[in-house]
Formats: structure tokens, C-alpha cells, sequence
């Protein structure tokens, strides 16, 4: 902590606001806050703890449109607002009335995180990262990455000043590639799946070589997780201080759905929104859903799979917070389900002709498994749902079937006689 | 008996001074955990629960093969195989 003296008072500098260690979900031990990730006594994943004060909806109001109304609530300095950032989060929570009538549902939002500054979600989680980078001193800031996450490394990387160098799987779409590369960090493709790559980074920041590196999801990860209960308290916030009855997230890892729960029960633990009941429903690609399989076989582990779906931002077959995923399900009453390719790819049409947006195929993924749960008699179709979607259509065009209605003459002639007046 | 390289994340190099690879001998990954316990003591109930089963959140490898995909513990470590042993990553 640094304390620094002014003219008039003393002003003391915490550079993780209100967070006060880091605590283990397995066996909560708790350990100083540090760029550590594992548990030194059962491996388990830490996570950060805080001592919240001075938290009020009011001041949360009159703080910027982004994620940083919420710095109160974050591992981030206090004045995280004034300095270099891509200001992520305020995205648009979409009231989707038309899907919802072609559906048959009562009441339904999109929180469209493709309003994000590199059009995903991922900007959020390395805002955070970012922060911790600075404050521990990484000159190079770095990651695993299945696409989403390299993009939102790169671009807050320049903006902030900092080296990058991200490493993807081989044979990335290539919208996700050009957008990593763009801002002028390193792209490394390992010739390997996801999981690959993260067994890589993991043993990287063990070696010299990779010392004073800042991984957002490895050594930063406790904080950069950190970022993903934005998303809850912007749904929240957006509905008028109120918890949605039901939501529906991707999962990849599945650390997103955890921390959106934690981010809810934070809220309600502060008395800042009603403790009304919530049901949350994890979603996947059936090519690469071990944890949808955990869940229908009732098992407490996930299986690592070897991954094989067109939602590569999703593609994770051995995800690490899986278990916890299915704890979040079991206690709000949900579910983990899952849809196929072809019914991801008719989703992302479908979400576009409704209501014109244009999701990445992890949005086919999450409006997918609300058309399937609706189907099966699992999500209440009277209750207030809000389905995420989580990335750009524009990254992932490959998987899109739409094209050109008519090729024609640039006569009226040829207009009419194509039958396109009506 | 010929050795196995062992690669030691961060986490568990107290056990090994400091090491981050050493090697042990065994030609299936439970006796290559035995070897390495009594060189290194207490490293492999940092591994292993208490059913002798690995740990949830550690993943470990025989060369680049996820051990979960092969035998688990009993996965055959061939002479010169190199092992590693991973904290779970979340993210990406």
C-alpha cells in the first residue's frame, strides 16, 4: 500500500480497493494478495476476498457508463476511471419482445456484450487484468486464447501502454486473428487444441522466460475473473435494482457464470437488491459439452472432452471451474443443456431476425439452449429471462448462412421481374 | 531403470528446493509419484487426494496427453517420457 502526502490531507493509495486477499474456493485458505492462482495446498482456484465500504446504489449512479460505476466493488484502485483504459461494460440490455413473442415467452432481455470496444465480453475480464498488471509490475501482458480474449488483450495492452503477446490454437477464425494482430502485440499459434495452449502458458510462467509476464487468465486470474460480475450487476442496475428470475450463460471454463452468481450474491449480501430467488442456466455446444454431460449423468466432476464445435469461444474441454458451474445450477434450480451445430447456427439467425443483432456462436449457443429448455419444459416461460450474448457476429461469419437476396440488372425491369416489389 | 523428467509447477517447487524439473523412475505415473515422494516428501499428497485419485483441479500430463484421456495414474511412463503437472486454467 502506498501512502502519499498532500497538501491538505493524507491520501492512501490502495491499488486493490476494497479486495483484502485472495481465498481458496476448495479448502479456504487465504493468502495475500499476490499474482498467484492456485491454492499451494490443494491446487484449488483462488479467488479474491474483499471488506466492502462506502458501497451505495447512489454512488454506483453517479459514477462513468462503464464497468468502472461499479470500481467499489472490483480489485481496482479507486481512480481506476482516470487512468488510460478501453472503459468496457454499460452495454445495451435489450428488451427482446419480438423473440420473446415467437418463442412464447412473457418477458425477455439481451445483455448484448457485443457493444463491448472489441466486441466480446472479454474486455471486461482484462480491464481487470490490466489493473493487477500494473500494480505488480508485468511488462508484457499475455494469455490463452480461443480468439475473444487476444483481441481484448491487444487493444488494452496499447491503450495502456504495455507489451502483448497472445497465444491461440492453431486454425483460429480468421476475423478473431486479424482482430489479436491488429494492435500490434505478438500472435503465437500453437499447433495444438485450447487446452494445449493453456498447459503451455501454465508451464510459461514457471520458466524464466516468462517472468515479469502478466497472464490474464493464469497468473492474473483471480482478478481478471473478477470481471465477469460486471455483467451481473449491469443486468441488475438495468432492470431497475432487481435480480432477473432467470438467466442464461455460456459456458466455457464456466468461470463467467461463478462470478456472475457471485456478483448477484454480493448485491444482496449488501442489501443494495431484494434477495428474490434466481435460477441460472449454464449453456453449451453439444461438440464440446463435458459439463452439460456432468449434469445429465448427475456427477459432482467434469470429464475432460476433446473439443469438436464451430463455437470455438467455447471450445474449452477441460474446464476448470466446471464444478462449480454445476454447484450454481443445482442451488438456483437450473440446468446445463447444450445444442448442436446446426442448431447454433439457426439460433445466431434467428436472435438477428428477431431483433437484430448479430451474435457470434456463442450467442447461437445461449439463444439455442433457451429455445431447447422452452421446448423441454425446464425454463418457465412466464418468468423474466435474460440470455447473454457474449461476442460479435463479425468474428465468427463463417458461421452465418445469410447471403444476397437476388443478383439483378440495374433496371426496374429486372427489379419487378425478380418478383422483389412485395 | 531408465528416468522420467518431471516438470514441478511454481507451487510445488518448496518440495523440490526450488527445482523446476527433477527426475524420477516408474513405469506407470502412480510408481513415478511414489519415487518422487521419497525424494521429495509430502509432494504427492499435493497431487493425489486421499483415495490416491489426482486432484481435481490438477491436471497432469505424460508428454502432451492429458492423463485423464489415457490410464489416470496408472498411465504407462515410458524410459525418457517427460511428465508435467498443471495448476486448472480457467478463462480464454
Amino acid at each position: 500500500m502506498a501512502i502519499t502526502a498532500t497538501e491538505s490531507h493524507t491520501t492512501v493509495t490502495r491499488p486493490f480497493g476494497p479486495a483484502s486477499a485472495l481465498s481458496c474456493r476448495e479448502c479456504g485458505e487465504r493468502y495475500e494478495i499476490g499474482p498467484r492462482f492456485a491454492c499451494e495446498q490443494c491446487f484449488g482456484p483462488l479467488e479474491v476476498a474483499y471488506d466492502f465500504s462506502g458501497v451505495s446504489i447512489d454512488a454506483i449512479k453517479s459514477g462513468p457508463p462503464s464497468i468502472w460505476r461499479y470500481a467499489s466493488l472490483l480489485p481496482v484502485p479507486a481512480d481506476v476511471a482516470s487512468r488510460p483504459n478501453m472503459a468496457p461494460g454499460f452495454t445495451p440490455l435489450v428488451r427482446a419482445d419480438r423473440l420473446a413473442a415467437e418463442l412464447g415467452l412473457r418477458s425477455l432481455h439481451v445483455k448484448d456484450d457485443s457493444a463491448n470496444p472489441t466486441h466480446s465480453f472479454k474486455d471486461r475480464v482484462v480491464a481487470m487484468a490490466v489493473e493487477a498488471a500494473r500494480a505488480f509490475g508485468f511488462h508484457t501482458l499475455s494469455c490463452s486464447s480461443t480468439g475473444n480474449l487476444a483481441g481484448a488483450v491487444g487493444a488494452a495492452a496499447a491503450r495502456a501502454g504495455l507489451r502483448s503477446c497472445v497465444f491461440i490454437p492453431a486454425g483460429l477464425e480468421e476475423g478473431k486473428v486479424v482482430m489479436a494482430a491488429v494492435y500490434g502485440g505478438r500472435v503465437v499459434a500453437i499447433d495444438g487444441s485450447y487446452d494445449d495452449v493453456n498447459r503451455f502458458c501454465s508451464e510459461l510462467i514457471g520458466d524464466p522466460a516468462g517472468e515479469d509476464w502478466g497472464f490474464v487468465n493464469v497468473n492474473l486470474r483471480p482478478f481478471y475473473a473478477e470481471g465477469s460480475k460486471t455483467l451481473a450487476y449491469e443486468i441488475v442496475e438495468q432492470l431497475g435494482w432487481r435480480l432477473p428470475e432467470q438467466i442464461i450463460i455460456p459456458i466455457a471454463s464456466g468461470s463467467q457464470l461463478t462470478k456472475i452468481d457471485k456478483g448477484f450474491r454480493e448485491l444482496i449480501e449488501l442489501g443494495l437488491v431484494e434477495d428474490t430467488p434466481y435460477t441460472v442456466f449454464g449453456a453449451q455446444a453439444t461438440g464440446c459439452s463435458p459439463v452439460a454431460k456432468a449434469w445429465e449423468a448427475g456427477h459432482d466432476v467434469v470429464q475432460p472432452v476433446k473439443p469438436d464445435t464451430i463455437a470455438k469461444s467455447l471450445a474449452i474441454g477441460n474446464p476448470a471451474d466446471g464444478p462449480y458451474v454445476l454447484d450454481v445450477a443445482r442451488r438456483s434450480g437450473g440446468c446445463v443443456s447444450h445444442v448442436s451445430d446446426e442448431e447454433i447456427v439457426d439460433s445466431i439467425s434467428l436472435l438477428a431476425r428477431t431483433e437484430g443483432i448479430f451474435a457470434e456462436t456463442a450467442g447461437g449457443v445461449t439463444t439455442g439452449v433457451l429455445r431447447r429448455l422452452l421446448a423441454e419444459g425446464k425454463l418457465d416461460p412466464n418468468k423474466e429471462t435474460v440470455v447473454l450474448n457474449t461476442g460479435d457476429g463479425l468474428k465468427t461469419l463463417n458461421a452465418a448462412t445469410a447471403g444476397v437476396s437476388a443478383t439483378i440488372a440495374p433496371s426496374l425491369e429486372a427489379f419487378r421481374d425478380a418478383g422483389l416489389a412485395h | 531403470m531408465s528416468g522420467v523428467n518431471v516438470r514441478v509447477p511454481t507451487i510445488l517447487r518448496t518440495y523440490t528446493s526450488g527445482e523446476s524439473e527433477v527426475t524420477a523412475s516408474g513405469a506407470t505415473l502412480r510408481e513415478v509419484l511414489t519415487d518422487l515422494e521419497t525424494n521429495y516428501p509430502g509432494i504427492s499428497a499435493r497431487i493425489l487426494d486421499d483415495s490416491g485419485k489426482i486432484r481435481r483441479f490438477v491436471n497432469v500430463y505424460v508428454g502432451d496427453e492429458d492423463v485423464r484421456f489415457a490410464s489416470g495414474v496408472e498411465t504407462a511412463t515410458p524410459a525418457g517420457s517427460r511428465v508435467s503437472v498443471v495448476p486448472a486454467v480457467a478463462g480464454g
